[in-house]
């Protein structure tokens, strides 16, 4: 390359360019992520309170088997067709909606609430954080839909029974992200002052650190939210989650395995509410990441 | 490099304890009489107490797993009730089909996600960028098993172009094996290859914002030959954290996939245990893939300090 064309006008006015360019594909991919996340919590809204409103917006009765009705083709009295048991497919699904929801927002609190103190005291205590850092290490080291296949299996499939597993499948990764976040607030000065004042170990962790680490609690959860539903649905799927007749996403979905043949829309509908459900929890966790944690933005 | 090697072996043992610990009790959580479990209700009592004498039900909890423990470490994973015979040798035979699914899904995913990592890097911010965040974006909300039967609903069912499920040792010719598995390791490598691909893009960009990328460039060194030569070989430690990390997750998405396709790995051995209540095969299975999951996190940390010397110098302080 010669000397002449690093210094030439032409390449300050196209490097001037380039930088305008750069600065407005910046700004567009700033304004996309915020409407992404837009279209993500509008999701997630409408999903809540389809999950609330579920005897409401549904057609028919859930559980009601109709014989003579079996495996019709979506129509405007069946919304999403029936099922191998003439059951209606819209009102499944609808109340699917509500299992999910329910088992990603109890796994989020629970798993939220322990990995909090967890991580809290690991970062605060150094003995602590041996013993309970190993402990987190050895769970992580189950691939976490394995983890949560085998403690179904000794428990039994039931509702609760998915929470628990899950909650505990997920308490390690929380209590790591707490723990981190809280190792750094713990090397500020403030602390370091409120130490030298003589305030209690429980105080200062509970009143000074916690606070801190909330936004990143928050952007975690949603995506445990996000997992437990992939999970949930994997385990009913497999006939370890959510027992027939209860419907959820997974066990419709395996329901259909058998007919998929004949009946695509057993596979297609709930399907189609999963990636609904976890592409805007994603969307609302990376839009909420980019918010409050400045320092992730790529 | 020896201090680093040692140094990660070590951190093993708590790591397998926890590990074992936690298969050997999550049996335990079984609600009810594991031996009356097994032998149904038609049992009578005198038959529950010889299998609960015979399991070493009767022992105290800790000596139980001191037992099992020895066993293990000696290679004796139990033996399965359903089966008669001995669970390590259950798994063997299981072991094939869910070791191809899971190379060729890596494969598939390594192939379609280093490429398009790179263009989203270098095309920063365009149209090809935010079209490949997106699709990868989609990538990690779709579940394996529903990603399977989306597939199988439009390339076995509605084209016919591949089978509908199934399996073809490799004993019967590479192509057929290749024909049956594509369908299940695409579906299992697209997370993966999502994943890989945010993570190359990611590392690509650092890289390329480097200073010593711009000096080869007003050096004059042609682009291609910048980012394959000097930006991809920095760029490549997170690229393979991430490979080695979803590896092991592919060996668990396996278990789900081939329940979709009946084919027939350690994901079909581990359902037909839950369903058959045959608990010494669950926690042997689950025990093997925790282990073989540990033993490739440490192969990776171990190639991270052989391609960055920095790993192994910070191990000896």
């Amino acid at each position: 390359m010669n000397a002449k064309s690093i210094y030439s006008d032409e390449k300050i006015v196209s490097n001037q360019h380039q930088y305008n360019k750069e600065q407005r594909s910046l700004l567009i991919k700033r304004i996309l992520s915020n409407r992404l996340m837009m279209f993500g919590s509008i999701i997630l809204i409408l999903l809540t309170i389809v999950a609330f409103l579920a005897p409401v917006i549904a057609t028919q009765d859930p559980l009601a088997i109709d014989a003579s009705s079996r495996l019709q083709a979506p129509s405007s009295e069946h919304y999403f067709g029936t099922d191998n048991l003439g059951r209606d497919l819209f009102s499944r699904v609808i109340y699917g909606t509500q299992a999910s929801m329910v088992v990603g927002i109890s796994v989020a609190l629970i798993s939220g609430f322990f990995g909090m103190v967890i991580g809290l005291y690991s970062a605060y205590n150094r003995y602590l954080d041996h013993v309970l850092m190993r402990i987190c290490d050895g769970l992580m080291a189950f691939p976490a839909i394995l983890l949560a296949i085998a403690i179904m299996a000794a428990l039994g499939p039931k509702t609760v029974n998915v929470i628990a597993a899950l909650s505990f499948v997920m308490i390690p990764t929380v209590a790591r992200v707490i723990r981190s976040a809280a190792l750094v607030v713990k090397e500020q000065t403030y602390i370091e002052a409120l130490k030298s004042q003589g305030a209690s170990g429980i105080r200062i962790i509970w009143v000074h650190i916690a606070p801190n680490t909330i936004s990143q609690l928050i952007i975690q959860l949603t995506y445990v939210f996000a997992i437990s539903i992939i999970i949930e649905a994997s385990l009913s799927f497999l006939g370890v989650g959510i027992p027939a007749p209860d419907p959820s996403w997974g066990n419709i979905i395996y329901e259909g395995k058998a007919v998929i043949y004949n009946a695509w829309w057993m596979t297609v509908f709930p399907g189609m509410f999963i990636i609904l459900a976890v592409l805007a929890l994603n969307l609302f966790g990376d839009g909420l990441r980019d918010m409050l944690d400045p320092h992730s933005k790529k | 490099m020896k201090a680093y090697i040692i140094q990660r072996l070590l951190s093993l043992i708590p790591v397998m304890l926890v590990v074992a610990v936690v298969v050997f009790f999550i049996i335990h959580l079984t609600p009810g009489d594991p031996a009356a479990v097994i032998l149904g209700p038609d049992a009578s009592i005198e038959e529950v107490n010889h299998l609960r004498e015979e399991m070493g039900l009767n022992l105290p909890i800790y000596e139980q797993f001191l037992i099992w423990i020895t066993k293990v470490v000696q290679g004796d994973l139990g033996w399965s009730i359903y089966m008669d015979k001995p669970v390590l040798q259950a798994f063997l035979e299981n072991l094939a089909p869910t070791l191809s699914l899971a190379l060729m899904a890596q494969i598939i995913a390594i192939l379609i996600s280093i490429p398009a990592g790179i263009i989203a890097a270098t095309k920063r911010g365009t149209f090809t960028d935010q079209t490949f965040m997106i699709i990868s974006l989609l990538g990690i909300s779709v579940p394996n098993f529903l990603l399977a039967l989306l597939l199988v609903l439009v390339f076995a069912i509605n084209f016919a172009l591949l089978p509908v499920a199934g399996f073809q040792p490799l004993s019967s010719g590479i192509l057929p094996h290749i024909q049956y598995l594509i369908l299940p390791a695409f579906a299992l490598g697209a997370i993966q290859a999502a994943l890989i691909a945010r993570v190359t893009r990611s590392s690509m960009l650092d890289v390329l914002n480097a200073n010593y990328i711009k000096t080869a460039r007003s050096k004059g060194v042609k682009k291609n030959v910048v980012i394959f030569k000097h930006a991809l070989k920095n760029a490549f430690i997170p690229i393979l954290t991430v490979i080695g990390q979803t590896f092991g997750q592919l060996i668990a998405g396996a278990v789900v996939i081939e329940t979709v396709f009946n084919i027939p790995g350690i994901g079909q051995l581990i359902i037909n245990a839950i369903m058959r209540r045959d608990f010494e095969v669950i926690q042997g299975t689950i025990l093997l893939i925790a282990f073989s999951y540990v033993i490739i996190n440490l192969i990776v940390d171990l190639l991270y300090g052989f391609f960055d010397p920095r790993v192994r110098l910070s191990a000896k302080n």
